[in-house]
């Protein structure tokens, strides 16, 4: 697993149906706390679930609840990809 | 005197969404007030209810919220509350956390900070129901052992529960909490040595330090925080940082570290099939769907819409005629003169102009209810979020917009929600220029008095040109106030798209009387008081000749003064002085003007739908003769309406939301200018084209 940094990529990469494990999250101090306190915390599976009409913002299933984040900030997010 | 002090004080607190006020009403009952917390307007709901011992409780729903770690006025308060910061409010005696059985693996994490609190602590476990259909089997004593505190399986919904949550909260006495998620060693030592630095003890003392350790450079700053104190978490932050500790994710991750670990002892999932599709998962199928999406979300807005100008309409006629009755009444049983005059032109009208607008507001209140009560709001946020932040806000700014198309005072109301402080006042400040049904007899009047023999589609696309207006000059302004006054990055959107649930109606028509009230109430002091003076600009001074009519009189009024002497400024306008009395008296609801041009004109009972009203003002004509209310005129005006802030009420309501005079006055200044901007745009550039 030690290249493992090397194949995390941006949650924002991902598409509808498709998993990840949480690895970093690089969001400024404040919306990290606020990120993981609604459950996605490092380690964390999340899983995209839909894109909204217009393009954004997304739709993810993370801790068996429904949250949507924008692609801006979830570009921020790093996930290790999780194959089916 | 109140014995308050011996009342046992219970609080609910929880994620929004858990069906925390579902619980507080089954516990009530009707033994409920709503007020607001001292100093901030954030609404506090409490209640009484009886023990299991017949002794008397007293109820507190906080607002929902996700963690202590605040973001919004809302959560503020539910974390000043619980941590007794609350000047002249008791630190409640226990706290209800209600949690959402089927989403335990989220919903605990709020629950696990509760019992940080040094507080005894209830779990209300809600809607085992729905879990047992998700194939989630509880091991209630599992879960109760585990957590160290008493846990009530419930339905709300269906009353299941209350009972044993009344019993558990009658005990005397609680027990404390004893189980927590437990920090590393090393910041719960740099907890206790900020904590004495700020020369607190206990549990209290340790929930603050704790969140002032996770709070940013910039949280920080806005925290208000003595220098020393300051200094002191700095220092703390920056030795954890050095020993590996991340003080924002630590006591996050052992949180729900703590919680995964419960669950996963607590609940045994039944089936593998624990991804299959729920109900909400097909709901969103329609709802969130690139087409269908769109296509649910205008019909649910134009039925909405079309219940609050038809089916309110009905009450409305009713409260109409009623008012009509009660000023034929008292002209009848008082004898005439000023007093007769002050009751019935003063208070009658002009509060029972406001008070008409009551089944708009309720039928309004009605569906806003069943939106966010059924969970579709937060889609509709969902889908309007991309539009939104194309001008910088946020998707939630989205229910305040649309609020606001019936009433103003609602929708600066719901900006509550709305995390970012600037988000918020950007969103208050381009509310009103949403059209609100008060624009709405302005409106009709002027397209009648336009074009007289308009058919209904010509009408209606000239009242939808003025809704459009509005509602891009809303857009436009928000923009121009991100990019300016109000800079800012777009803010993060975070938004939980909860599991779709049955309204409950109950709840849902408690709610709207309970605004409808507020509005009354303001309808009797704020409204009645301006009534009086606006009442007593139009009559007085007298006119020396008892004969004159009632325009002559209005012309010597000061209120007519005030006509003329704004002239010079609204001629560009394409207005003349008696228009000018129309603005003039419109400054504290607009809707006004109608019934004060009815005055101009000496007509009795004039309304929107007055015909006669309509011909006296086509017939109007200025001093060379040429008639007063061309096509052009009659734009210009309709222009000044859309985007001028006519409502004392909003005003009143902005200062209170906003918290000083600042931004409501920077609120009226903006909106006059634009108004008069765009309605000189109107009729100087509509007469350089050659219209008349």
């Amino acid at each position: 697993m030690s290249d493992s940094a090397a194949t995390n990529v941006p949650l924002s990469s991902l598409s509808p149906g498709q998993k990840g494990k949480i690895a970093t999250i690089d969001l400024p101090g404040a919306e990290r706390g606020r990120v993981m306190e609604m459950g996605l915390t490092i380690g964390t599976t999340i899983e995209v679930v839909k894109v909204a009409p217009l393009g954004d913002p997304v739709e993810y299933k993370v801790r068996g609840g429904h949250i949507s984040l924008r692609k801006k900030e979830a570009a921020l997010i790093l996930v290790q990809r999780i194959s089916k | 005197m109140t014995n308050d002090e011996l009342f046992r004080r219970v609080a609910i607190a929880g994620n929004p969404n858990t069906g925390k006020t579902t619980i507080f009403n089954a516990l009530t009952g009707l033994r409920q007030k709503v007020g607001n917390y001292p100093g901030v307007t954030v609404e506090k709901k409490t209640g009484r209810f009886f023990g299991s011992h017949g002794e008397q409780m007293e109820l507190i729903d906080l607002p929902g919220s996700y963690s202590l770690q605040v973001r919004s006025p809302d959560e503020a308060v539910a974390r000043d509350l619980l941590l007794g910061r609350v000047a002249g409010e008791r630190r409640p005696d226990v706290i209800i956390a209600v949690v959402d059985a089927s989403n335990l693996d989220r919903h605990l994490y709020i629950a696990a900070q509760m019992l940080e609190l040094g507080i005894p602590v209830v779990v209300a476990l809600n809607m085992v129901d729905v879990a047992e259909e998700r194939g989630l089997k509880i091991d209630l004593v599992e879960l109760k052992e585990r957590l160290g505190v008493p846990v009530i399986p419930m339905v709300a919904a269906k009353g299941t529960g209350i009972i044993e949550l009344k019993q558990a909260v009658s005990r005397s006495p609680l027990p404390k909490p004893e189980q927590r998620a437990q920090l590393p060693i090393v910041f719960e030592r740099e907890i206790s040595t900020l904590a004495k630095t700020m020369g607190e003890v206990g549990e209290v003392a340790r929930m603050d330090a704790m969140l002032y350790l996770s709070l940013d450079q910039q949280g920080l700053a806005a925290s208000g925080l003595e220098s020393s104190t300051l200094a002191a978490v700095n220092a703390s932050q920056s030795r954890l940082r050095a020993g590996g500790i991340d003080p924002i994710a630590t006591p996050v991750d052992a949180r729900y570290d703590w919680v995964a670990a419960i669950c996963s002892a607590a609940i045994r999932r039944q089936g593998e099939d624990t991804d299959g599709l729920t109900i909400s998962d097909r709901l969103d199928m329609v709802f969130t769907h690139k087409l269908w999406g769109w296509v649910a979300f205008i019909a649910m807005m134009a039925l909405m819409f079309f219940c609050i100008f038809t089916v309110a309409a009905y009450p409305m006629d009713w409260i109409d005629g009623g008012i009509s009755a009660l000023k034929d009444w008292v002209s009848a049983s008082m004898s005439a003169g000023n007093l007769q005059s002050l009751v019935v032109d003063g208070v009658i009208s002009g509060v029972g102009g406001v008070v008409i607008f009551l089944p708009q507001i309720l039928v309004l209140f009605f569906f806003l209810g069943l939106l966010e009560d059924s969970g579709y709001m937060a889609r509709a946020a969902f889908i309007m979020d991309r539009l939104m932040s194309s001008v910088g806000l946020h998707g939630k700014s989205f229910v305040p917009l649309l609020s606001s198309f019936a009433c103003a005072i609602p929708g600066v109301m719901a900006t509550r929600t709305i995390e970012n402080r600037k988000d918020r006042i950007v969103t208050i400040l381009v509310a009103p220029l949403m059209s609100c049904s008060a624009r709405l007899p302005v409106y009709i009047v002027m397209i009648a008095v336009m074009l007289p023999a308009a058919n209904a589609m010509q009408s209606a696309g000239i009242m939808l040109s003025m809704y459009m207006l509005g509602l891009i000059a809303a857009f436009v302004m928000a923009w121009l106030f991100k990019k300016t006054l109000l800079k800012g990055e777009t803010p993060m959107l975070l938004l939980e798209l909860p599991p779709y649930r049955a309204p409950a109606l109950r709840g849902i028509v408690q709610r709207m009387w309970e605004r409808g009230l507020i509005f009354l109430r303001r309808a009797g002091t704020v409204i009645l008081a301006l009534s009086i003076i606006l009442w007593a600009l139009m009559t007085y001074p007298k006119p020396e000749n008892p004969e004159a009519t009632s325009s002559e009189a209005l012309a010597h009024s000061i209120a007519g003064r005030m006509g003329h002497a704004i002239e010079p400024a609204i001629k560009p306008l394409g207005y003349d002085w008696k228009i000018g009395i129309g603005l003039i008296a419109s400054f504290a609801a607009r809707e006004v003007f109608v019934g004060t041009m009815g005055q101009i004109y000496n007509i009795e009972d004039a309304d929107e739908e007055n015909e006669e009203l309509r011909e006296q003002m086509r017939a109007e004509r200025r001093a060379d003769g040429s008639p007063l209310f061309t096509p052009l005129v009659c734009l210009s005006l309709m222009a000044f309406y859309v985007l001028a802030m006519q409502c004392i009420s909003t005003v009143a309501i902005v200062r209170r939301e906003t918290g000083g005079w600042r931004w409501p006055l920077f609120q009226i200044a903006y909106m006059t200018a634009l108004a008069y901007l765009a309605a000189l745009v109107v009729y100087q550039g509509g007469k350089i084209l050659g219209f008349q």
